[in-house]
Formats: structure tokens, sequence, C-alpha cells
């Protein structure tokens, strides 16, 4: 636990540091690549909440993903081109301030995770793991055939949206609000696993009987993991559309699923910071990797199979050895 | 990193002459992974084939793979922007991708040349001085299409895309020339594999011929189950299915259907004999349209260098728009929209010894222009 | 719409419902007797139809091919099973999703490093290609006919298998009871790797069979093998009945959706609405489609309780 601990400083420390190093060094580029590490964490904090702590093994994430994407585009698209959303029954017009997004991202995202949520939790293990990913591919096929939005092609946003006070098109200021965030989701998941409902929460995945006995329905106590995991992936979602001024259906893809649960893989199951790591890593692997050989992605693949074959809880359970968390 | 210097024959070198002091920085972002890599592959090899020819050591080209992604080709465009310096972004295969990026590009005071998409929306309101498309505009094949089918004289026409905006841009494009009736109109769904259900609708709609526009391994499918079905209308299609790269994995199914493309193998200019050999010699296959229109973008390029610096962002715009190149299509220009205004034939496909591949059998429209120049204004 | 129209399209999803089976067959087989989830199954798919595709370029023979597809995907099938899947066993499901995701990586780019970017050609063979003529006057491909036909004889083999002979005994005691049958002295590492390498061989046979009126590139198995993830929730996960009508359900609901959709629409809204909405709505179908049968039977249709 002492050494997690420290491994988990090192790791802020690194997110700090490196985009100090890239300011100082005129590389304003790394500060791209750690701002997708950070709105990649997000995603997967919001993942490891289901995945971790509920035991949901969920294969649709993308969908909250895309969602948060999709709210961030369709809002500003509507305030670049100064047409209103709807007119009835009420008005409602485009916006392209950052909080008002985040607001919409979260709320439609938990929406739709509840409905998912009610849907596919009537199953469990490989059921739950093959409806989310078909919920996946419906949100993906709905995208694509969308016109109205772009379809295929997405929907691309000239300027980045604003944040009060702050001038967001500045890599390093948007960086800032970014990992922001992240220690807030962070301080939440951590504050989460520790409350009443977390203990809860983990006991209905463990011995569900006697959470039953103790008179909660564990089914309720996942709904609401499922529901704030969705929230804070769609929240990612919004970031993410943000950073690439760009939304396309590719966010609802089901490899979009599969790289979310990678990064908490890379990192760990269930750690606070299993995802934070997976995501920096699995950026730094994109990264180098993919300039080494067209092929990259066997490597990638190696690379996986060794550490969920061999390693025992991610790399922040090889460095820090095993805790009971990843049963 | 790829880096790709070239500090080839001096002798070459000299004979550009080029006006410039400063280097030029090229950064091609092309999808090189994936189910689509074939497409990027050969533009970037066609690319490179008249970069080595020109032995201009001016030029640095950076390549990197987008692997099909919007959200890569946006992280890749920001690194060579940032990172890199360049003062030219190039490469990118896919319409969505080249809405992602060509925007914010453009806007940020780099040009951008386009070796393959041409969504309308970059060719109309969304037009930019920096913005330069070498190929076309995506609705101008599917417009040649329209037109030939009215040169031979076909009334009932039945339509097939897939259900996304570059499905809808081209029966548009079909339709906008097209005089007949429809016979149909089918949306299939993207990357769909069998289309026995849609066949079976041409097959009783009583419809004179077939048009479709389904890219890449789609297509494959489509013509190979539709000869398969017995069914015998003619069939017509942009030239992307019958390409020279999946043209191999279609076969038989293939043999003499038309097809619309502004460039072919048998275009009779030095300047495309040239092409087709030198990149015979040097890959060992045959170009396909991709190779050519990565040629003819870098050809377009280093001309510009030996007129104007591509620090001086107005004077390099004006050489750029000159167009002073010999296209491997013969005739080209561009129009006020910096898109091409070009010649557009009809092909049939051939086979030759093993290989199956195209011959131009006639023109399908003369120096056709697309159709949205009149809604850019710059 | 004509009746010889309806009857051709039904023609079509069963061929489709058919083809997807194959796939549905080998990885419900997978998880029922080994209790594992194999996202892979896409990827044996597609070297099924690459080897078919080399070998009957090589030798111009589609037979030879297609026994290249089934002893290439068994082969690939035991090979993983050796080296990777048999570590899976014991791991829970999110380590058999990320290993197997893994493996798609692996097998996908590896696939493109030996045989390039571009697809690769297979053909119908000459004696099977153009169309037959149908009792009632319908035009239909002998290929397709056949496909049908092989189809429904792996159902009856595979049916045969497991209730006829004594590896269909071990495969059924596999599915109930794991302990007991290692106690009755079976090979169990060996039955699971021959279980697997069936999967993998019918997931083969299905990417020639399909390869040869399609397009055989790299990525072609991913498409199909969520499909064939929709088809055993709907049949129920373990149940090769379930398979085999969850398949022909999907198949139908598919092809007759995409038909059918866009035309009631067209009483209600305008054509060129009428036409994107129902393409729209007809891609989503096969997923509402699922999510109906779980809200009244969550375990599929011919699914044990959970």
């Amino acid at each position: 636990m002492i050494r997690e601990r420290y491994l988990n400083a090192l790791t802020l420390a690194l997110f700090v540091a490196i985009p100090f190093w890239a300011i100082t060094a005129d590389e304003p580029f790394t500060i791209t690549l750690m701002t997708r590490a950070v709105v990649f964490a997000i995603a997967a904090v919001g993942l490891n909440i289901a995945l971790g702590l509920g035991g949901l093994v969920s294969l649709g994430h993308a969908v909250f993903f895309g969602l948060g994407g999709y709210a961030m585009g369709i809002l500003a698209y509507h305030a670049q081109n100064y047409t209103p959303l709807t007119e009835w029954p009420f008005l409602i017009e485009g916006t392209k301030s950052m909080p008002l997004i985040w607001l919409v991202a979260v709320i439609v995202s938990s929406l739709a995770a509840l409905v998912i949520g009610i849907l596919s939790l009537r199953t469990a293990g490989v059921y739950f793991i093959m409806i989310t990913l078909a919920f996946g591919q419906m949100f993906f096929f709905f995208a694509i055939s969308w016109a109205e939005y772009g379809g295929e092609d997405g929907l691309s946003i000239y300027v980045r949206n604003g944040f009060p006070g702050l001038n967001t098109l500045d890599p390093i200021q948007f960086y800032g609000l970014c990992l922001g965030l992240l220690c807030l989701v962070l301080l939440f998941a951590w504050r989460l696993s520790g409350s009443p409902f977390g203990l809860a929460l983990n006991a209905a995945r463990q011995v569900p009987v006697r959470v039953e006995t103790a008179g909660l329905d564990p089914v309720r106590l996942k709904l609401v993991a499922f529901v704030v995991s969705g929230a804070i992936t769609g929240l990612a979602g919004a970031l993410f559309a943000d950073l690439n001024r760009f939304v396309s259906p590719t966010m609802f893809s089901w490899q979009t699923s599969g790289e979310i649960m990678i990064f908490i893989i890379i990192g760990g199951v269930g750690r606070l910071f299993g995802p934070v790591v997976g995501a920096l890593v699995f950026v730094a692997l994109e990264h180098w990797l993919g300039a080494l050989s067209d092929f990259w992605h066997i490597y990638l693949g190696l690379l996986l199979l060794v550490i969920v074959l061999f390693g025992k809880g991610g790399l922040i359970g090889m460095l820090c050895g095993r805790e009971a968390v990843h049963d | 990193m790829k880096f790709v210097t070239l500090a080839a024959a001096a002798a070459l070198a000299i004979g550009l002459g080029s006006a410039n002091a400063e280097p030029v920085k090229v950064g091609m972002i092309t999808t090189l992974s994936g189910g689509g890599a074939g497409l990027g592959i050969d533009v970037r090899d066609g690319f490179m084939l008249a970069v080595k020819q020109a032995g201009n050591k001016d030029l640095e080209v950076v390549i990197e793979d987008d692997q099909q992604k919007p959200d890569i080709a946006v992280q890749l465009a920001d690194k060579m922007i940032q990172s890199e310096k360049v003062d030219v972004l190039t490469g990118i295969i896919w319409s969505n991708l080249a809405m992602a990026v060509v925007p914010s590009a453009t806007a940020q005071g780099k040009f951008y040349l386009s070796p393959n998409a041409g969504p309308s929306a970059l060719a109309g309101k969304g037009c930019h001085p920096n913005y330069f498309n070498v190929a076309w505009q995506n609705d101008n094949l599917h417009e040649a299409a329209g037109a030939y089918a009215n040169f031979e004289g076909l009334k009932n026409s039945f339509l097939l895309a897939p259900n996304y905006p570059a499905g809808q841009d081209a029966l548009t494009g079909y339709k906008r020339m097209y005089k007949g009736e429809l016979a149909g109109e089918i949306y299939t769904k993207l990357g769909q594999t069998d289309y026995a259900a849609e066949i079976a609708q041409i097959r009783a709609s009583g419809a004179d011929s077939v048009y479709f526009f389904l890219p890449g391994g789609m297509g494959i499918s489509f013509l190979k189950q539709y000869k398969d079905s017995g069914v015998d209308l003619p069939v017509i299609g942009p030239a992307f299915s019958f390409d020279q790269g999946i043209l191999q994995a279609v076969g038989d199914a293939a043999l003499g259907v038309k097809n619309t493309s502004q460039w072919s193998k048998d275009i009779d200019t030095p300047a495309n004999k040239a092409f087709v050999e030198s990149f015979q010699a040097e890959y060992g296959r045959l170009p396909s349209l991709y190779a050519s229109q990565g040629f003819d973008t870098a050809n377009l390029l280093l001309s510009a260098m030996a007129k104007a610096d591509v620090k001086d962002a107005d004077a390099f715009r004006a050489a750029l728009e000159e167009a002073d190149f010999a296209s491997t299509r013969g005739g080209f220009k561009f129009g006020p929209n910096h898109h091409p205004i070009q010649d557009i034939y009809v092909r049939e496909v051939i086979k030759e010894g093993d290989v199956y591949t195209n011959k131009i059998i006639g023109k399908a429209l003369t120096s056709h222009a697309d159709a949205y120049w009149s809604e850019c204004s710059m | 719409m004509s009746l010889i129209l309806l009857i051709e399209q039904v023609l079509n999803g069963l061929q489709f419902g058919i083809m997807l089976f194959l796939m549905a067959a080998g990885l419900t087989l997978i998880f029922g007797v080994m209790g594992l989830i194999n996202l892979a199954h896409g990827s044996l798919y597609m070297i099924g139809a690459f080897c078919a595709a080399a070998v009957a370029a090589a030798t111009g023979s589609f037979l030879l091919g297609l026994v290249a597809a089934l002893a290439g995907a068994a082969i690939a099938g035991a090979l993983v099973e050796l080296l990777v899947i048999r570590r899976l066993y014991t791991k829970d499901h999110l380590d058999q999703v990320l290993a197997t995701f893994a493996l798609i990586l692996i097998f996908s780019e590896g696939t493109r490093w030996i045989f390039g970017s571009f697809p690769l050609f297979l053909d119908v063979p000459d004696f099977l290609s153009g169309p037959v003529t149908l009792p009632g006057g319908i035009e239909y491909p002998l290929y397709r006919l056949a496909l049908i036909a092989v189809g429904l004889a792996v159902a009856l083999g595979l049916w045969l298998l497991i209730s006829r002979t004594r590896l269909g005994v071990q495969i059924r005691a596999g599915e109930n009871d794991r302990e007991m049958i290692a106690a009755l002295g079976i090979d169990i590492a060996r039955l699971y790797t021959i279980v697997f390498a069936l999967g993998a061989a019918l997931a083969g046979l299905a990417g020639a069979l399909v390869g040869a009126i399609q397009s055989v590139q790299v990525g072609m198995g991913e498409p199909v093998l969520i499909l064939a993830f929709v088809v055993i929730v709907i049949g129920g996960i373990g149940s090769i009945k379930g398979a085999l009508v969850g398949a022909i359900l999907v198949g139908l609901t598919d092809t007759l959706g995409g038909i059918f959709l866009p035309e009631i629409l067209k009483l209600f809204l305008d054509p060129s609405t009428a036409t994107s909405v129902g393409s729209s709505l007809a891609s989503m179908a096969i997923y509402i489609l699922m999510a109906a049968v779980l809200i009244l039977r969550p375990a599929g249709l011919f699914g044990a309780r959970a």
C-alpha cells in the first residue's frame, strides 16, 4: 500500500513535470499528447468504477464516450452556425461554453447509462459483456447514418470552446483544465470507494447473497455504479472532442470500448491510479511504437498478452505487489 | 518518425533551379495500416517517386500513419504543425479525416494539398485559399457516370451506395447529370458485405442499368455476387471499385464494366507514359489512380517551389494556382475554388495477359469543374 | 412487392443466417465447454478465408482451398489454445476479453504483414457458379443454395457428433460438470484443445465459403464476430440449437428489415426521408431484436437460467 502511494504521487508529479519540460524545451506537441493521456485517464477512471468496483465488464463504454463527444459537437456546431438546436417545444440554442457542454454531456450519458444499465443488468457475466457491446454497435450505426450531424464524416468545430477566465486555445491552459478535472474525478472515485455505497458495491461484487440479506439490492447498487461510471466517461468524451475539435462515429466504435478497457488493464484493475498509469503508458506506446513500425499493433498485442497472462494486477500490481482488490 | 531526407544527385537539383532559399517541409498524413492501407501506400509511393525523380534537396517529407482514424489524424496534424513545423500538409485519403484536419490546418496558415479526398464542404462554403485539391471534388466521377449513362441512352437506372455522407454525395452527383428515370435507389449499411437482398431488388425492379458507389471491400463483394446472380444489366461505377489495387481481387466479375476516372494508365501523354514506366520500375507493380494523384500532388508542390518561397504565402499560393506542371492526366488547371478543372474519361475493365486493368473508351466530361465553386468566396 | 421477390429475400436471409450459425456454433461451443469468451474467433474466420484464397490461387482448386481453410484455421486454433487460451480458463472474463482482443491485433496485423494490404482473390468454383431456376420461376445463385446445404449439413453433423459420439458425451459432460469429467479420467486438456480447434475449423470454413462471394481482406472477421455474439446471446450461450435458431432469426431480421423498413416508412414519410430513416433503423434492427429477447428472456431463447 505504501509503495502504491509513492507510485501514485510519482505519476501525478510526472503529469505536472512533463508539460513544464515541454514548455521550456519548446515541444508543444508533447502537451497535446499529455492532454490526450489525461482525457483517456478520465474515461478509464469512469469505467473503472463499473469494472473495478462493481465488477461490471462493460464492452460498451464507447457509447458514453461518444455521447459526450456528440454533446460537445452538436452544441458547438449550432453555436458556430448561429442556428438553434430546436425551436419546439421551446428554443434551445447551441453553446460554446465548456461548463455548459460538460453538464449536458454528463446528463445525456447518465440517462443513456440508466437505460442501458436497466436492460443489461438483467443479465450477468458473458451476457453482460455481449449486450453492452451490442448497444455500442447500435449507437455506432446510428451515428454513421445520422446525416444531419455529418454521419460518418463527423463534425468539425473550428475553434475550441471557451472556459471562463482561461484561453483554452493555449495548449497548456487546456491541459491544466483537463488535469484539474482528472484530479477531481480521482478524488471522487477515491471517496466513493471508501463510502458506505462503495463498500456495499464491493460486497455486491464479491458476495451478492450477503448484500441481499443485509437488505440491499445488489442490482440497484450496480446500476448506480454503472450510471456514475457512464457519466464520467461521457465527460471525458466531451473533453476528447474539444481536444481534437472534432467528433465522429469512431468514438462509438467497439475498438474504443476495448481501448478504454486496455488502459485499466495495463495500469491495474480496481486500483485508483490504474487507469491513469495505463492511459499514460498507452499514449506513450502509441507514440513510440507507431513511429518504429507500421505493424506496431503486433507489438501492442504481444505486450497486452504478457500483461494479462503473467502480470498480476497490471503495472501497479507488478511494481507494488498484489492487493486484495483484483480477484 | 520516418524522415526521408533527400540528398540526391546534385545534378538533378541544379536542373530544377529552385528560386527559394528556405527548404520546404512537408507533412504527409496517410493510411498505412489496417484495411484501407492500400490506398495510402499508393499515394505515398506515387508522391515519393516524384520527389525522388526531382532530387530537390530543399524538400523534406515527414510521413505518418493515421490508421484511418480521425482522432489520430488530428493528433498527427497537431504534431506536424507544432513539433515538426511543417509548411505543407498532404496525404489524407478519407473525406471524414480531411474534414477533421484541413479546416484547422489551413486556419493556422499551413498549405494543404489533397491527393484524394474532396468533400463538398471544402469546395463550397468551406473553401480556403490555402487548400488545394489535386484529385477531384468527391462528386466529379459520379457526375461523369451520370453523363455517360445519358450518352449510352440509359433510361432507368438503379442506384446503390452506402448510407453515409460520401454515399449520399455520390448518388446526388450521379443524379445531377443523369436525365433518365430511377428504377430504385438503395442506401446500404456501411461496411456491408452481402448484397443478395439488393441484387434481388435490382432483378425485380425492371431497371436497364445499375450505378453503384461501394468503395473498397464492399465493391469487391458486390461485383462478385452480382456476376454470380445471373442479372446481366450493364453496371457503371466510379474508378474506386476498378482501381489497379483491387481489380485483381474482383477478377472476371469486373470484366467489361465501364467506370469513370480522371486518370488511366493508357492516357497518351509523355508525362503519363514516363510515370507508368518509372512507377513499375521502382515498385514492381502497375500504378493506381491513387498513385497518379500522389505523383501529381508532389509535382504540383515542386513546381510551386521552383517559383516562390514557401514563407511568402501569397507568392507561393499564386505559384500553386498556376499549376505549372506536367500532370499524368494531360490538361490540368485549378478552378476558382482550387479544385481541378479536368477531363473525365470512361474506362472499360480488360485483361492484359494475366493482369486485370482498364482501357479508355471515351471521354465523359470535358474540362469539368465541380458544382460548388460558385458558393466559394475567397 | 411480388411473392417471388419475397421468397428470394427469405432465402437470402436464410443463407446469411446459416453462415452466421457456423461462426456462432464454434463460439457457443467454446463458451459452453470451457467457459471462455473468445473475441479472436473473427480472426480464425479471416485465417480460413486467407488460407483458402492462397491455396486456391496456387492450385486452382476451390475444394483444396476449402480443405486448407479447415486445416489452417484448426491448426491456428489449436496453436492459440496451447500457447495462450489454455492459460485463460481459470481467469475471469475480463482477462479473457483483453487477451483475445490482443490476439485480434496480432492476427490482423500479422496477416497484413504476410499477405500485404490489398484484398485477395477467391472466386466461386465453376461448377457452382451462375443462377439456377427454382420451382416457381425464381432465379437464385447456385452457390448460395450450396451454402445453405453445407451449413445445414454441418448443423446435422454437429448434432450427431454431440449426441452420438464419445467425444460428444465428453463435451456434454464438460458443459455440465467440469470436475466430474476430470474425475472420470478424461484428459481434459486434450478435450479442450480439440473443442477449440473444432470451433476454429467451423469459423475457418465459414470464412472460406463466404470469402468466395465477398472480399477477402484484413478485418473481415470482426463485423461477423459481433453478429455472432448477437446470435448466441439471442439463442442462449452454450446452446447449439439456440445458435441455429438465433442465427436464422438474425439473418432474416437483417435481410428483410433492410428491405421492408424503408418500404413501410414510405407509407408515412416522403420517400427520401423514409429511405434514410429506414436504412438507419434497419442497421440497428438486430440489436433491437436482441434487446427485446433479453428483456423477455435474460438467458436467451434456449439458455439455461443463469
